[in-house]
């Protein structure tokens, strides 16, 4: 396992919050990312903008727009990782559709993660089934490869844990990404179903957007994942979202480890 | 090789939350496909519902007129809702309900599709519900309201480049929010297995039906089987009990739009490249970054920037080939045969037709061309009169 991703489950519950990159320019993104690491991020995710993000709800997916309308593509971040990792050590794992890491080049793709620093990737749209076509290539280059639980997948679960690396990132509820007013039991008992079976620290995500979720959550989760709340905050102060989204990270931490 | 597969092509490349309900979906149509009610049921259906077998008729006067090989059109116009799409729609809302499914969700390109989800949910007691991009909504208005006549909820879908393929991101996306109750009548053979190899299933009595009226006919088969290709169902119906056949030539034919040379085309196979979108490995339009391109075509129904798999493999072995059809060449065809035949095709169809225009005098008389006339024109009449310069709205 990745020591640096294991790491971020070491001080209390982690937080993992995640940004889209590009989401206003690349150098927003970049100062998002020393904040955020200095103010309560255990681990960061970082969203590859796609044109067609099917797992998204519109907040999301508005960010997509608007980074692959500032000129964001995959070269650019990588130069951007590169650069931020020489100032952070913070795990930093890439969320990305299959489609542009398969039209990159896997082996190029994944050499070029291991090259500027990334820990992980989380690919919404290749499940276990289809884990084949990047596993090989994440283990020759040490990159975790980090695997979705969701609330269908009950007895899937044992199979989906046995492979897992990092963490396993536990889906709250049906649908797309978003924030959402009520979320019921269903991740309490998903969660519970996944450490009766695996040793993975357990993260949770979607819908996660204030200080009683992340509380609710992280009651029985090892971490918590948080991205539209967010990203909405991006999208409403633009460039100048840094300070208000490093408020924002720090007092969701906070509230994370109040249990 | 793995489940799904056509080559290297296909595939299940969706969240982990659809998981669960292709899985059930997959054991559910092996089971029913070899359930002996379930094939009497849906052959009836096909028979006193949808107007099944269509008829294969002789083109005379586009033959002497063309001047080579002798063509045939396979009616599928004839169809109950218009076109091809009622063969697959029966077969999956019938699938449905044996499920315990109360509603079902479907995405449209040109409406077609959607007409035929909507009319067979009608007719099943299903509750509908229509994803649809809001240019195409737009451009074919009055299926849209047919739609909503026959009871189902049509969802402008604004994201994107707000046609085909975003109305197949939204109905994904509706899908993982509500599983249960729904199935995802999903219109042409593409998507994560089990949908390519289902949905060719349910049209390949297409090809079925031309083998036996053909060789009734004629006493042999035919050398062309032409077809319009943009997710590939009615061209996938067609070829399918063909493959094996090697004598004869499989032609798909990919919408040019306003040309090759230019950024406004839906051609897959001539301009895409591989690619993983919308649950399967196959042929996209996309950049070098693998982000999936706009695409375009004056027929809504080709205006998608992939294809199903087995096309793509069909392609890749070259068993079949592709040629793309322009915008100009269409419409042309949507006239010609119009006159012709006094048979107005979709304009989706008039691609296969505009290649047999090409490709017949080519041939000597004793070839024989069978077209797929997927679906009547119709819809299209009042947008092809606006793309000539008339002032004309429905």
């Amino acid at each position: 396992m990745n020591d640096r991703i294991a790491s971020s489950f070491n001080q209390g519950k982690a937080f993992i919050p995640f940004i889209t990159c590009g989401d206003p320019d690349l150098a927003t993104t970049k100062a998002l990312i020393r904040a955020m690491a200095t103010h309560g991020a255990d681990l960061i995710e970082l969203g590859i903008p796609f044109s067609d993000p099917i797992a998204e709800g519109p907040i999301i997916q508005e960010a997509d727009v608007r980074a692959l309308a500032s000129g964001t593509t995959t070269d650019k971040l990588f130069d951007m990782v590169r650069e931020v990792r020489a100032e952070t050590s913070i795990p930093l794992v890439f969320m990305t559709y299959i489609n542009p890491i398969f039209t990159y080049g896997k082996e190029r793709f994944l050499s070029s993660c291991k090259e500027v620093g990334i820990d992980g990737i989380i690919v919404p749209d290749m499940p276990f089934e289809e884990q084949d076509e990047l596993e090989g290539t994440c283990r020759s280059y040490g990159i975790s490869l980090i695997s979705m639980i969701a609330p269908t997948s009950k007895q899937r679960i044992e199979k989906v844990a046995s492979r897992s690396e990092g963490f396993l990132y536990c889906v709250s509820s049906l649908g797309v990404t978003g924030t959402r007013e009520t979320i019921d039991d269903t991740a309490k008992e998903m969660v519970q179903a996944v450490k009766s079976v695996s040793c993975t620290p357990c993260a949770i995500g979607f819908g996660i957007s204030n200080e009683n979720q992340a509380e609710h959550f992280a009651a029985f989760a090892d971490g918590i994942i948080v991205g539209s709340a967010i990203v909405r905050l991006i999208a409403k102060y633009g460039r100048q979202c840094v300070e208000p989204v490093a408020l924002f990270v720090e007092s969701m931490k906070a509230a994370a480890n109040r249990t | 090789m793995k489940v799904g597969r056509f080559g290297q092509f296909g595939g299940q490349y969706i969240p982990e939350t659809l998981m669960h309900a292709v899985i059930e979906l997959e054991e559910a149509y092996n089971h029913f496909k070899e359930d002996p009610s379930f094939r009497t049921e849906l052959k009836e259906l096909y028979a006193e519902y949808a107007g099944r077998p269509s008829l294969l008729t002789y083109a005379e006067k586009m033959t002497e007129d063309l001047g080579g090989a002798k063509i045939y059109l396979k009616r599928e116009d004839l169809n109950h809702t218009g076109s091809h799409k009622i063969n697959n729609v029966l077969g999956q809302c019938l699938l449905a309900k044996k499920m315990g499914k109360k509603r079902v969700i479907a995405e449209t390109g040109a409406g077609q599709h959607g007409v035929a989800t909507a009319t067979v949910a009608a007719l099943m007691g299903l509750e509908c519900e229509v994803f649809m991009g809001k240019v195409d909504c737009d451009r074919q208005a009055l299926n849209v309201y047919r739609m909503r006549l026959l009871g189902a909820r049509v969802h402008p879908v604004t994201s994107g480049t707000m046609t085909l393929k975003d109305a197949v991101n939204e109905t994904m996306r509706e899908w993982t929010a509500r599983i249960d109750d729904t199935h995802y009548v999903l219109g042409s053979v593409m998507g994560p297995h089990p949908f390519p190899t289902m949905v060719r299933d349910f049209q390949k009595i297409i090809g079925e039906e031309v083998r036996a009226q053909i060789l009734k006919k004629e006493g042999r088969l035919p050398d062309y089987l032409l077809a319009c290709v943009g997710g590939g169902s009615n061209a996938m119906g067609l070829f399918y009990d063909f493959i094996d056949d090697t004598g004869v030539k499989l032609i798909g034919c990919e919408a040019a739009g306003k040309g090759l040379d230019t950024e406004q085309h839906a051609a897959t196979l001539a301009k895409g490249t591989e690619g993983i979108f919308h649950g399967m490995k196959s042929y996209f339009c996309q950049d070098l970054f693998g982000q999936i391109a706009e695409v375009y075509s004056i027929s809504a129904g080709l205006d998608y920037p992939g294809i199903g798999p087995e096309h793509a493999n069909l392609y890749a072995s070259k068993r079949a080939t592709y040629v793309a059809i322009t915008d100009d060449e269409a419409v042309d065809a949507f006239a010609y045969l119009s006159r012709q035949e006094g048979i107005i095709p979709a304009i989706e169809s008039a691609h296969a037709i505009a290649y047999a225009q090409k490709l017949a005098p080519t041939l000597s008389k004793d070839k024989i061309i069978v077209i797929n006339l997927s679906g009547r024109g119709d819809k299209d009449v009042a947008a092809i009169a606006r793309y000539k310069g008339e002032n004309l709205y429905e």
